[in-house]
């Protein structure tokens, strides 16, 4: 479970139950999960993982990454692009050129993915456990 | 569109007519008709009687306006849209309708769909028919654009009419269905052809919008239709049968038995020929503002029974020299 999550997790349990028993609770998994955070910010920076959409590919077009990581793609090209799971688990809206989007991957699997504007563009990204 | 619907909205002044008027600068030139090959269009009989005048009429395709593209190719789409709605109303004969074969929009974006229908309704024309391109299905397949160019409110981006003596049928073959494929135009829509096709004569000429050319031109950019084949099997029987295509922003033709397929040039920006050397993608193309309107344009047909030919008229905003 990523930090994001957890604290959420926690939220919806201090919602449920009453905020004020559970709240030292909440304060404590959220001083437990900082360092899992900055660890989750550190996958967004630019040295992230990042798919360039350029001249109408993905590159790369494959991608391993470990669970838990955020993958970003940005499109270069003046055309639109997408970035849509053949699963539907994730799947962006119309990227102009420059837009960005993220995705973190959780689960372990190989995600196929392409674009609806041109489906003749395909990618992967393989999830394993380093 | 209905009529009311037009007169309602109908924004331009005579002053703005004129002003886009006076900056086009050449006279429409036939560059090509029919890429050499005359169509038989009306009775398939050598001896058939030529009809009256009356019995003519003609319609305009224009395609590929991208309402939203801002990038250096071509900064002012509205701009292009509006030269060919004036060169549209400088035609000697107004034409019956209007067709617009896919890319009305550029990311779909409900605003785009908007603005695009406002700029239409400025055609002094009966109708406006439309078919979705890939750039108008992004997010939510054709729902979006359905919200503005539904033809018959039936909610369903395929359709038929007739004109004239004339069976047009519109098709939306942007659908994907399968990894890595070609778009295509689906069982569903097929079957739905097949039912519409079974009730038109073979004499009948039939005019086929859709927006991505119904044969593979270059299959590593997407300029075909996965399924196209199921659609030709279809249309094959017809003594004339005539498909106008976009998608590809210049001018092809093809001719297979009684069925001629051509592409349009585009309103927006040109796109380079099927798998151009040194060029490794179909993304736009810069050309000197000069030559921009030389390869943009509009397209004039004309239809007339009993006569055996279907001229097409590719008329760029500027002339070329054929």
């Amino acid at each position: 479970m990523s930090a994001h999550a957890s604290i959420r997790a926690v939220a919806i349990a201090a919602q449920a139950l009453g905020v004020r028993r559970l709240l030292p609770l909440a304060l404590m998994a959220c001083a437990l999960s900082l360092p899992a955070m900055r660890q989750a910010g550190a996958a967004a920076t630019p040295g992230g993982p990042v798919v360039d959409i350029t001249k109408f590919a993905y590159a790369p077009k494959d991608i391993t990454v470990a669970p838990g990581t955020r993958v970003v793609w940005i499109n270069r090209d003046e055309t639109p692009h997408t970035v849509t799971g053949t699963d539907k688990s994730f799947g962006s809206k119309g990227m102009d050129t420059d837009d960005r989007f993220e995705h973190t991957f959780d689960r372990e699997g190989d995600f196929s993915y392409l674009c609806t504007v041109h489906p003749f563009m395909t990618g992967v990204v393989h999830v394993r456990k380093p | 569109m209905s009529t009311q619907d037009r007169s309602r909205l109908h924004p331009i002044t005579r002053r703005q007519a004129l002003a886009c008027l006076a900056t086009w600068t050449g006279a429409a030139v036939v560059w090509t008709v029919a890429g050499g090959v005359p169509r038989a269009l009306g009775a398939t009989r050598g001896d058939a009687p030529v009809a009256s005048s009356t019995d003519a009429f003609t319609f305009v395709q224009i395609s590929d306006t991208h309402i939203g593209f801002r990038k250096e190719a071509n900064p002012d789409v509205v701009g292009s849209l509006r030269h060919a709605i004036a060169d549209i109303h400088a035609l000697p004969q107004t034409p019956a309708f209007v067709v617009h074969t896919g890319d009305v929009s550029h990311l779909s974006k409900p605003e785009e769909f908007g603005s695009a229908r406002e700029l239409l309704q400025e055609l002094k024309v009966d109708r406006v028919h439309t078919v979705p391109g890939e750039h108008d299905t992004i997010d939510d397949g054709a729902t979006g654009y359905l919200r503005y160019f539904d033809h018959d409110g039936k909610n369903r981006s395929w359709y038929s009419f007739d004109q004239g003596g004339v069976h047009f049928v519109g098709l939306n073959n942007v659908l994907n269905f399968k990894l890595g494929t070609l778009a295509s135009l689906g069982d569903e829509q097929l079957g739905w052809l097949k039912s519409d096709l079974a009730g038109v004569s073979g004499s009948t000429p039939i005019v086929v919008l859709a927006h991505i050319p119904l044969w593979t031109v270059w299959e590593p950019w997407g300029w075909g239709t996965a399924d196209s084949a199921e659609a030709m099997a279809l249309l094959r029987p017809f003594g004339s049968v005539t498909v106008l295509n976009g998608h590809i922003h210049q001018v092809l033709q093809k001719v297979e038995g009684n069925v001629a397929l051509h592409t349009a040039m585009s309103l927006a920006y040109p796109l380079p020929a099927p798998g151009q050397a040194g060029i490794g993608e179909p993304g736009p193309v810069t050309v000197a503002s000069a030559e921009l309107a030389k390869v943009l344009g509009t397209r004039r047909v004309e239809v007339i029974r009993g006569r055996h030919e279907l001229a097409l008229v590719d008329m760029p905003f500027e002339g070329r020299r054929a």
